[in-house]
């Protein structure tokens, strides 16, 4: 069952939450939407549940598998909605909550009482919370509260299932598991999903394909290894991670950044044309003596060695501070401490020219 | 239970004051009152206590304040109801008007109250000449003292829910929907669960009120014996005739009324308290 979004629109007073936004969910596909807060995910995530009513527009329009469902009310289109506070039935239990669903159905299309019975067990099981059935949300973790309104969600046997910020509201060790679990659970029952997230960690590890949102856009879409490493605006790049930040500008076909020049291929730029650098933490090395390799001298200010990367900071000529990261066993071989003087190289980098870098910044 | 700094730092007698006072104030001025109510009301035994209630005038004017209050409090019931739905689910323009208006009746004098419906439907009133010709009798009759009766006590549902209803948002609402659930099953299944202490407590508060109002009903009850009187008013008319153990005896049971209203109240708000409070969560995370 695919999903499609087509020229959504949607304003709050002055504030456009969506500006003709279009996505495509493939059958199956897990798609995370990704964006800053106030950057219309959460809103697309509600049109497309209708909780939420797109502008009027002729040309817009919510699909389910081809089939146009604008018109339709939310509980009619069977989707499976995970809220971000959970919004289990406060005076219910979990058995309770995940049947509910179920019970609500007309008369004639609902399942007797122990067909419901089975499918909750079933989803109970899915869940791993199977001796929790007679407890109260009250009386669950985080965790298992965002697994149960995910079982609820199930029940209907939905169409899509959509999830919104599932996981914002956990520590951060229960969002690594159940991330990782939702994605085996995925896997297993294949339902197209869209999830709604802010965290790029989360949308890159769950994700089929990321769609990058901002100002009620989508600034670019693809698979994670795509918007990850071929980012195709500033914005993307400093939204996927940490990056170091340097200000040039173009000469003669050169990309001049202080003390490091880069060649600039692609199209002819006027000479002047402001451009910017931007480099991963982990793009960067560290040498003692200059060795061939584009870089500038800096001074080691920090060194961090606890967690699964050493990470090392570093002052530049310039005074601008710049990170990088490598695992230990070179960090081993590089040896540095701090206030050694050092040269900084560069093994991959993004530039894009200031003109670039405006677009989308149009209000 | 976390102990208040100031308990432990103020000197023992200055405790032993304020305690001492509180204590002194509560029993000169209400449980003193309240004991005389019933001693009065004894005075002259049980059998005169019980006779009071065979007066067919008492009698009358019991069944009328149940009948208000069978009214009235069904009434605020719904508009309670309703007013908060509005208040806290949706935005609309004026809404903080409303919720100032919803509390007029606390602000104006009973006696204003009353007298609105007397302007409005007496003999003189608005609609006075209108209702005479239809031959519909509002003022000093049993509809006025239900109006007012309505007009007196209705904040009290709406007041208890807003603030919930508000706080709850409508997250549960929405999941509700999304399952399917039409707007009916939405809300018997999730919305009034989730008020349904709050929604008692409120209408206990309304009950007791609507059954001890004095002011406005006195105003458009004109006082006829076995026809207009409630309770309260039965209670200033024996009174003023010197029939003491008669006044004291109907005041007992409105007293007894008070009483039940606070159990009901201390109870509720226990109720309401632990069911807001999430309870910590003591299980840890189970997750391969």
């Amino acid at each position: 069952m695919s999903i499609e979004a087509r020229n959504i629109s949607k304003t709050f007073g002055d504030f456009h939450a969506l500006r003709n936004v279009t996505l495509k969910v493939n059958d199956g596909e897990l798609v995370a939407l990704l964006g800053p807060s106030g950057s219309g995910k959460t809103t697309l995530l509600r049109i497309i549940a209708g909780l939420e009513e797109a502008d009027a527009d002729p040309s817009s329009a919510i699909l389910f598998h081809g089939e146009d469902v604008s018109a339709s009310r939310a509980g009619q289109r069977r989707v499976g909605f995970v809220f971000q506070h959970y919004a289990l039935f406060r005076n219910m239990t979990v058995f309770d909550n995940i049947a509910f669903g179920l019970r609500v159905r007309p008369r004639r299309q609902r399942p007797t009482e122990s067909a419901i019975r089975k499918k909750v067990e079933e989803l109970l099981h899915l869940i791993h919370l199977r001796e929790l059935a007679p407890r109260f949300p009250s009386q669950l973790s985080g965790g298992q509260r965002q697994r149960v309104a995910l079982a609820r969600a199930l029940a209907i046997e939905p169409r899509v299932l959509l999830l919104d910020e599932p996981f914002g509201a956990l520590d951060a060790k229960v969002r690594h598991g159940l991330r990782r679990w939702l994605r085996r659970l995925h896997d297993e029952i294949h339902v197209t999903s869209l999830l709604v997230t802010h965290d790029q960690e989360e949308a890159l590890e769950v994700a089929d394909r990321v769609a990058v949102m901002r100002d009620g856009r989508i600034e670019q879409e693809g698979t994670p290894e795509e918007v990850y490493h071929r980012p195709n605006s500033e914005f993307v790049m400093d939204f996927m991670g940490n990056v170091n930040l340097f200000h040039g500008r173009i000469e003669s076909g050169k990309a001049v950044f202080g003390s490091l020049v880069l060649d600039h291929a692609g199209a002819k730029v006027p000479d002047g044309q402001g451009a910017r650098l931007f480099v991963r933490p982990f793009d960067l090395d560290i040498s003692r003596q200059q060795n061939g390799l584009p870089g500038m001298k800096a001074r080691v200010t920090r060194v961090q060695l606890a967690g699964a990367q050493v990470r090392i900071e570093l002052s530049s000529e310039s005074g601008e501070t710049l990170q990088v990261e490598m695992p230990h066993s070179r960090f081993r071989e590089r040896a540095v401490a701090p206030s050694d003087d050092v040269f900084v190289t560069l093994q991959d980098s993004r530039i894009f020219l200031e003109e670039q870098t405006h677009r989308g910044e149009v209000s | 239970m976390n102990a208040n700094p100031l308990t432990r730092s103020d000197p023992r007698w200055l405790r032993a004051l304020l305690i001492a006072l509180t204590v002194l104030f509560l029993g000169l001025f209400l449980i003193l009152p309240l004991a005389t109510v019933f001693l009065e009301a004894l005075r002259k035994g049980v059998g005169a206590y019980f006779a009071s209630f065979r007066d067919p005038a008492a009698r009358s004017a019991i069944r009328l304040t149940l009948l208000t209050a069978g009214i009235a409090v069904p009434c605020n019931l719904a508009f309670g109801l309703v007013a908060s739905w509005a208040i806290a689910k949706f935005e609309f323009k004026g809404k903080s008007m409303l919720i100032t208006l919803i509390d007029l009746p606390f602000a104006v004098s009973p006696v204003i109250s009353g007298l609105i419906y007397v302007l409005m439907f007496g003999a003189q009133g608005w609609f006075g000449p209108w209702l005479a010709a239809h031959h519909v009798h509002i003022i000093f009759a049993v509809p006025g003292i239900v109006l007012a009766t309505i007009f007196v006590t209705f904040p009290f549902v709406a007041r208890e829910l807003i603030p919930l209803m508000q706080e709850q948002d409508t997250d549960e609402e929405y999941a509700a929907i999304s399952l399917g659930a039409s707007g009916w099953q939405t809300f018997w299944r999730v919305t009034l669960p989730n008020v349904k202490w709050a929604l008692l407590y409120g209408v206990v508060l309304c009950n007791a009120r609507a059954m001890g109002e004095f002011g406005a009903v006195s105003v458009v009850s004109g006082h006829i014996r076995g026809l207009t009187n409630t309770m309260p008013l039965h209670v200033e008319i024996l009174y003023n005739e010197y029939n003491f153990v008669a006044a004291f005896a109907v005041a007992s049971l409105l007293a007894l009324l008070a009483l039940a209203t606070l159990i009901a109240k201390t109870a509720l708000e226990s109720r309401i308290r632990t069911g807001a409070q999430a309870v910590e969560p003591l299980e840890m995370e189970t997750i391969a």
